[in-house]
C-alpha cells in the first residue's frame, strides 16, 4: 500500500530523514518509533507529498511525487497538532471535507457517528474538548472510508479515557482491514495496534521489528519519566538505548519503557555512567502479552 | 461525477474516484469556505459598515451640494466617491489577500488542507475566488444603497457612470487582493503579510505619487513617458478610467490627461481595463507559481 524508497527530506545542512525505505502491505500496521526530532513527523508529511523530498513514495502504486493529488485520495490523515478553524462549527467543517472528497451528507454523518460525534454538529469548534477534537480529526480521516489511515501522535493531546476510545476505534479499523502508518511515543498504543514498529533516531531507520522485539517481554511494561540534570538527557538516551531500553525524549524529561519488575534498571545504568537522575515517575502500566 | 462510496468501499472504486477527483469542486468547496469565512470576519464588517457610511454619506452631500435638484446626482456621486475609493478599497483587498494564505499557515491548518486530495493550485483559486467574490459584494452593499439614496432624491441620471464605477471598483480589488495574495504566499507569518500589504498601500497611495512628480522634475519627463509611468500605478489607472467614463475631459488631469485623450481616445477605457488585468492576472500567477513550487507549510 505504502513503498517508501530511499526518502531522504533535508531542512538547510539538516537531515531530517535520511535515507529511509520501507513497505507497508495491505492491511498492515506499522508504528513510528523514537524520540522528538527522530523525523517521524517529517517521513509521514514527505510521505503524503506535503513535503519535497528525494527518493520516491508511491502509495497503492502511485507516484506521490508525480500524482500526489490522487494519491492522497487512497489515505485519511490525522495530524499532531489539530488545526481548525475554531469560530466554525462542527458540521460545516466537516461538510467542507466531505465537498473535498466528494462525499454527500450521509457518508459525512456516517463518519461522525464512526467516532461517536453524531449530535455535536452545532458546537463550535472552540468549545469543543480536546479528545472531541481529536475524534473530528479521526471522522475527516475516514469520511472517504480511505483503504490507509496515516496517523501523527493521534492521543498525544488526550488523558486516559480519551486515549482508550480513540485507540478501541483505531483496533476496530485495524480489524475491519485497514492499512494503518502511525508515529507514536507511547509503547501501550504500539503494543495494543501495530504488528511491526520502524524505530528511528536522528532521521534514520535503526530498527524494522516487532514490538515484542523491541520490549521482549510477557510482564507488564512500565514507562517512566527520568528528570536528569539539565544538558544530560541526549546522552542519557544514548546510554539507555544501548543498554536496550525503549526511550523518548520528549521535551519534559526522558521517558523510558521497562517491564514492571526492572524499575531500578535504567537508574542505575545511568549511575554508572555518572550521569544523576533526580527524580522519576511512573506513567503508566501496559499488558505486555500482545498478538 | 463520481461520488466516494461510504459504507462499501473497495479498493477498485477508490481508484475510480480518485483519479475522477475533480480539481473544480474542490475549488468552489475553498471559495464557499472563505466565502463564509470573510463574511463572518469582524474586520471585514467593519470595513464594509464603513465603506457603505462613507459611500451614502458622500451621496448625501453630492445632492446638498447641487441643493438636492441638481444635474447629474449620480455623476456628482461618482467624482466624489472616486477618492474615497481609491484609499479604501485597496486597503481592504491587500489586507484580506495577505491574511489568507500566511494566516492559514500561522494556524497550522494548510499542512492539514494540504495533506487532502487537492492540490496547491486549487486551494489557491479558491481562496482567491471567495475572498474576490466576498470583497465584490461587500462594495456593492455601499455603492447599492449609494445608488438607492440618489435614485430616491434625483432619478436615474448619470447611472451609467455610476454602473462603470462599480464595475472598475470591483476590477481594482480583484487585482489589489492579487498582490496581497501574493504577499501572503511570500509571507510565513500572517504579521509580516498584514505589514507588507499596508505598505504597498502606502506606495501605490502617495508615495507613487510623490515619486513622479519628483521623477517628472529631476528628469524632465516627457508627457508620454509621464503617463506610461503613472498609468503602471493601478490606481491611477482606475482615476482616470472613471473619469473617462463619467464622459468628462481628461484635461482634469492636466497635460498627461490631455496627451491621454488624443492620442488613444475611444481605446483609452479598454487600455485602462487592461493595465487593471494585468495588475489581476500577473501577481496571481507568481503566487501559484511560488506557492506551487515551495514545499513550505
Amino acid at each position: 500500500m505504502i513503498k517508501a524508497s530511499h526518502v531522504t527530506k533535508k531542512f538547510g545542512n539538516v537531515v531530517a530523514v535520511d535515507d529511509l525505505s520501507f513497505e507497508l502491505g495491505k492491511a498492515e500496521s506499522i508504528a513510528l518509533w523514537g524520540s522528538n526530532g527522530a523525523g517521524k513527523t517529517t517521513l509521514i508529511r514527505s510521505l503524503l507529498g506535503i513535503f519535497p523530498s528525494t527518493g520516491t513514495v508511491s502509495i497503492h502504486g502511485i507516484d506521490v511525487r508525480k500524482h500526489g493529488k490522487r494519491a492522497r485520495s487512497f489515505v485519511g490523515y490525522v495530524p499532531q497538532e489539530l488545526a481548525f478553524h475554531d469560530d466554525a462549527k462542527l458540521g460545516s467543517s466537516i461538510m467542507f471535507f466531505a465537498n473535498l472528497r466528494k462525499v454527500s451528507h450521509k457518508g459525512a454523518a456516517v463518519a461522525l457517528a464512526k467516532v461517536g460525534l453524531q449530535g455535536h454538529e452545532k458546537k463550535r469548534l472552540r468549545d469543543l474538548s480536546g479528545g472531541m477534537k481529536q475524534r473530528l480529526a479521526l471522522a475527516i480521516a475516514l469520511i472517504a472510508d480511505p483503504p490507509i489511515i496515516v496517523l501523527d501522535e493521534p492521543t498525544s493531546n488526550l488523558d486516559a479515557s480519551g486515549r482508550g476510545e480513540v485507540i478501541d476505534t483505531l483496533c476496530q479499523l485495524r480489524d475491519d482491514g485497514k492499512t494503518l502508518l502511525f508515529a507514536s511515543h507511547r509503547p501501550d498504543e504500539v503494543l495494543s495496534l501495530a504488528g511491526r514498529v520502524l524505530v528511528m533516531e536522528k532521521g534514520k531507520l535503526i530498527k524494522d521489528i516487532t514490538p515484542s522485539e523491541l520490549w521482549p517481554t510477557e510482564s507488564r511494561i512500565q514507562t517512566m519519566r527520568l528528570y536528569l540534570s539539565m544538558g544530560t538527557e541526549e546522552t542519557a538516551a544514548t546510554v539507555l538505548r544501548d543498554a536496550g531500553h525503549a526511550v523518548n525524549l520528549n521535551g519534559n524529561g526522558l521517558c523510558v519503557s521497562v517491564p514492571r519488575n526492572r524499575k531500578a534498571e535504567p537508574v542505575s545504568v545511568l549511575a554508572k555512567a555518572e550521569i544523576e537522575v533526580r527524580d522519576f515517575e511512573i506513567l503508566e502500566e501496559v499488558q505486555g502479552d500482545h498478538s | 461525477m463520481t461520488t466516494l462510496p461510504i459504507e462499501t468501499s473497495t479498493e477498485s472504486t477508490m481508484i475510480e474516484s480518485g483519479s475522477h477527483l475533480s480539481g473544480v469542486s474542490s475549488v468552489i468547496a475553498f471559495a464557499r469556505r472563505e466565502f463564509r469565512d470573510a463574511i463572518s470576519s469582524r474586520w471585514f464588517i467593519l470595513y464594509t459598515v464603513a465603506f457603505t457610511v462613507l459611500a451614502v454619506a458622500v451621496s448625501f452631500m453630492s445632492l446638498a451640494g447641487s441643493g438636492s435638484h441638481g444635474f447629474a446626482g449620480f455623476s456628482r456621486t461618482t467624482a466624489g466617491l472616486l477618492n474615497l475609493i481609491m484609499l479604501v478599497v485597496p486597503l481592504m483587498a491587500l489586507i484580506a489577500g495577505a491574511g489568507s494564505i500566511a494566516g492559514e499557515r500561522e494556524r497550522g491548518t494548510l499542512l492539514y488542507l494540504l495533506a487532502q486530495p487537492i492540490s496547491r493550485v486549487e486551494l489557491l483559486l479558491g481562496k482567491y475566488i471567495g475572498l474576490a467574490i466576498a470583497l465584490c459584494c461587500s462594495m456593492c452593499i455601499g455603492f447599492g444603497l449609494s445608488a438607492g439614496v440618489l435614485a430616491w432624491r434625483v432619478g436615474g441620471v448619470g447611472i451609467s457612470a455610476f454602473v462603470m464605477l462599480v464595475i472598475f471598483t470591483c476590477g481594482l480589488a480583484l487585482a489589489m487582493l492579487s498582490v496581497g495574495m501574493l504577499l501572503s504566499v511570500m509571507s510565513r507569518r500572517s504579521g509580516v503579510a498584514t505589514g507588507l500589504g499596508l505598505f504597498a498601500w502606502l506606495i501605490l497611495v502617495f508615495l507613487s505619487d510623490l515619486g513622479l512628480m519628483a521623477g517628472t522634475i529631476l528628469f524632465k519627463l516627457r508627457v508620454q513617458e509621464v503617463f506610461a509611468i503613472g498609468v503602471m500605478n493601478p490606481l491611477q489607472a482606475f482615476k482616470m478610467a472613471v473619469i473617462v467614463n463619467m464622459n468628462a475631459s481628461l484635461d482634469v488631469l492636466g497635460p498627461v490627461g490631455m496627451y491621454a485623450s488624443q492620442t488613444f481616445g475611444g481605446a483609452l477605457p479598454w487600455i485602462l481595463a487592461l493595465v487593471l488585468g494585468v495588475w489581476t492576472a500577473v501577481p496571481l500567477l507568481i503566487a501559484l507559481v511560488i506557492f506551487s513550487k515551495r514545499g513550505s507549510v
